[in-house]
């Protein structure tokens, strides 16, 4: 390995945590392998990127033209394949999310790179580079080593820690890609944001209701914990397919997959198919009245008894460290 | 319209995991496969649209001769006829991907439905690699598509929130579950698809770019503290959450 690029994301100002999550795999690999190590962003203040100092980048691309005002996976990606091929870059690391799963599919083909997606580890070993990704919705993992020349990762966000570590400073590089407006082959005409809510795929802790929730008029005891504890709310299939929550708060294998630090299971089974979208969580609490529902064999700590009283009185202790 | 479909074989959601003796894949004995459950939302899309601008709808899958209980099942939800790029063994996204592309470029598909991911690898790779060797749009995780004349309006997830892009014919859209609800083949759809033809391709070998060493089922010792209800009990369980997991 000589040269990583980083793909970088900003977002108020500052750069997404998952960035900061990349930039700190991207460095202990560069250390491992003595490379370089660079991040490009699309649309990036200066400021944003310079919070990257306090991860230890040194230098980053930035790239500022209003053709790239939009997202669009056919330009970006045609605009990255630019920088990898006139810099030589080596090894490309994206998150794993929407984008971040298009860009890293579509250079890879164009590259005819190696191209290993969704890795939870990274390491290097006797020359190689050697990753970790979940398969089978979690069921199993796959130990899987890059063969060519050129390779590109997607990393699951949330599940390495980015770790500060302050550089005096950073170099910030424009780079004006050589494209025009027939490049972007998709336009995003409109985005339509969950307001005020917190995404699962990207809070810290998640607090999901299952069928035991008897109804979307209960929900209000899953949202109260989910707020007391800055986290997202979430649901089981059940749930949605009742009508009782929208699809984007499904978890599980057919909604999204998520590692929270705390994942909360109220009145959830933990069929196969949710434990798909959660089983990576740190910490699973799980609370059922069912004591052999199978949601207790992966929690680390439950309680069995009703929802409608245990909740609040969970509410009511955490309030106490919280004050 | 030329509608392509790709249809990945996957072993079914419920089923439980065992590494076979290679260690390096999963033991296939009393394993039901079924269709990637991502892929009959792609179908039955590529279903709605020859029902309605006429056409046909071809189905391919790249994997072994096994598929063809699957690609049956396809043909009984309604597909006109199949192509089974026939493959013993491993092969990576990169090898699905070109030779899905390959043969795209001979069909000259109006479009190319894929589902969101296949659920063994799922690796969300190979229709945007689809699109690059095409040199077409990709509209990925798509909840919501519209399509006039050639103009395609789709709607899909992205993190905290939805957004709508357009593009234009021809292109790849991936689907996501909410697009629409498959349809289950009758009885006569089911013996009718028994003669469909299945047409059998030879890939074009491509080197592998990756190589699995090692499959493992995940060590997650979990502390499994499992209390009862009682004021006292959910006390200790908010202490352990402050103590231990650190996050109250
Ligand atoms: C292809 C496929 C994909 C799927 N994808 C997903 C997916 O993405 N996500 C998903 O979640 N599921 C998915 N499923 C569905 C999954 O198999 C289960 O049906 C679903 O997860 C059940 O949801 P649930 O746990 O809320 O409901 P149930 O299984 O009905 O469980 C309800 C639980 O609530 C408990 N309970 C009831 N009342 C109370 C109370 N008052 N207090 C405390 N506990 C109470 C009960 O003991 C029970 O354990 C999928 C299935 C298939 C076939
Ligand atoms: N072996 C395969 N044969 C045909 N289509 C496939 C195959 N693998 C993946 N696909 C298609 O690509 C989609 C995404 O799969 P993946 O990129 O592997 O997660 C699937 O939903 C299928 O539509």
């Amino acid at each position: 390995m000589k040269k990583i690029l980083v793909y970088l994301e900003s977002a108020d100002n500052k750069l997404k945590r998952v960035s900061y999550e990349l930039i700190t795999a991207g460095k202990q690999l560069a250390s491992k392998t003595s490379a370089e190590l660079v991040g490009v962003a699309f649309n990036a203040s200066p400021d944003a990127l310079y919070t990257a100092k306090e991860y230890g980048l040194t230098k980053s691309y930035r790239v500022t033209s209003p053709l790239f005002s939009t997202y669009s996976p056919s330009l970006y990606s045609k605009a990255i394949v630019q920088l990898i091929r006139q810099n030589g870059f080596d090894l490309m690391l994206f998150p794993a999310h929407t984008y971040g799963f298009e860009l890293a599919s579509r250079i890879s083909a164009d590259l005819e790179a190696s191209y290993a997606s969704d890795c939870i580890a990274l390491d290097f070993v006797d020359g190689n580079l050697i990753v970790k990704k979940p398969v089978y919705a979690g069921k199993s993992q796959i130990n899987v080593k890059l063969l060519g020349e050129i390779k590109v990762c997607s990393l699951r966000p949330n599940v390495f820690t980015a770790t500060p570590s302050q550089t005096d400073e950073l170099v910030i590089e424009e780079f004006a890609p050589e494209v025009t407006e027939t490049d972007r082959k998709e336009l995003v005409v409109n985005t339509l944001k969950n307001e005020g809510k917190l995404d699962v795929l990207e809070a810290d802790i998640v607090v999901s209701g299952g069928r035991g929730i008897k109804g979307p008029e209960n929900y209000h005891l899953i949202e109260t914990l989910a707020n007391l504890l800055g986290g997202a709310v979430g649901a089981s299939r059940a749930v949605v397919d009742a009508g009782w929550r929208p699809h984007s708060e499904q978890v599980g294998q057919t909604g999204k997959t998520v590692s929270p630090t705390l994942y909360v299971a109220c009145g959830i089974s933990g069929a196969i198919q949710h434990l798909a979208g959660m089983s990576s969580s740190k910490y699973i609490l799980a609370i059922n009245k069912d004591k052999d529902a199978p949601i207790f064999k992966v929690a680390d700590y439950g309680i069995v008894g009703d929802l409608f009283t245990v909740i609040p009185k969970l509410i009511e202790n955490i309030k106490k460290y919280k004050e | 319209m030329n509608i392509l479909v790709a249809i990945s074989r996957v072993p079914d959601t419920a089923t439980k995991i065992i590494i076979g003796p290679d260690g390096k894949s999963i033991d296939e004995k009393g394993v039901k496969f079924i269709i990637n459950p991502y892929d009959e939302f792609a179908l039955e899309e590529g279903l709605r649209l020859k029902e309605k601008f006429g056409g046909t709808v071809v189905t391919i899958t790249v994997g072994p001769e096994a598929s063809k209980e699957v690609i049956r099942s396809a043909l009984a939800m309604g597909a006109d006829r199949a192509v089974l790029i026939k493959t013993d063994g491993f092969f990576d996204s990169f090898f699905t991907a070109k030779n899905i592309a390959n043969y795209a470029k001979q069909f000259n598909p109006d479009i190319i439905f894929f589902g969101r991911q296949s659920v063994d690898f799922d690796s969300l790779s190979v229709p945007s690699m689809v699109a690059e060797f095409l040199g077409i749009p990709a509209i990925t995780i798509v909840s919501k598509l519209t399509i006039d004349g050639k103009k395609v309006i789709a709607e899909r997830d992205i993190i905290g929130g939805k957004e709508v892009v357009e593009t234009t014919l021809p292109c790849v859209i991936s689907a996501q579950k909410g697009l629409n609800e498959p349809r289950y083949p009758k009885l006569p759809d089911i013996l009718k698809a028994k003669n469909k033809p299945i047409e059998e391709i030879e890939p074009q070998p491509v080197a592998p770019k990756i190589e699995i060493l090692g499959m493992e089922v995940p060590l997650r010792s979990r502390k499994n503290k499992i209390v009862g209800d009682s004021d006292e009990e959910i006390a200790e369980i908010v202490r352990l959450l402050h103590e231990e997991a650190k996050i109250i």
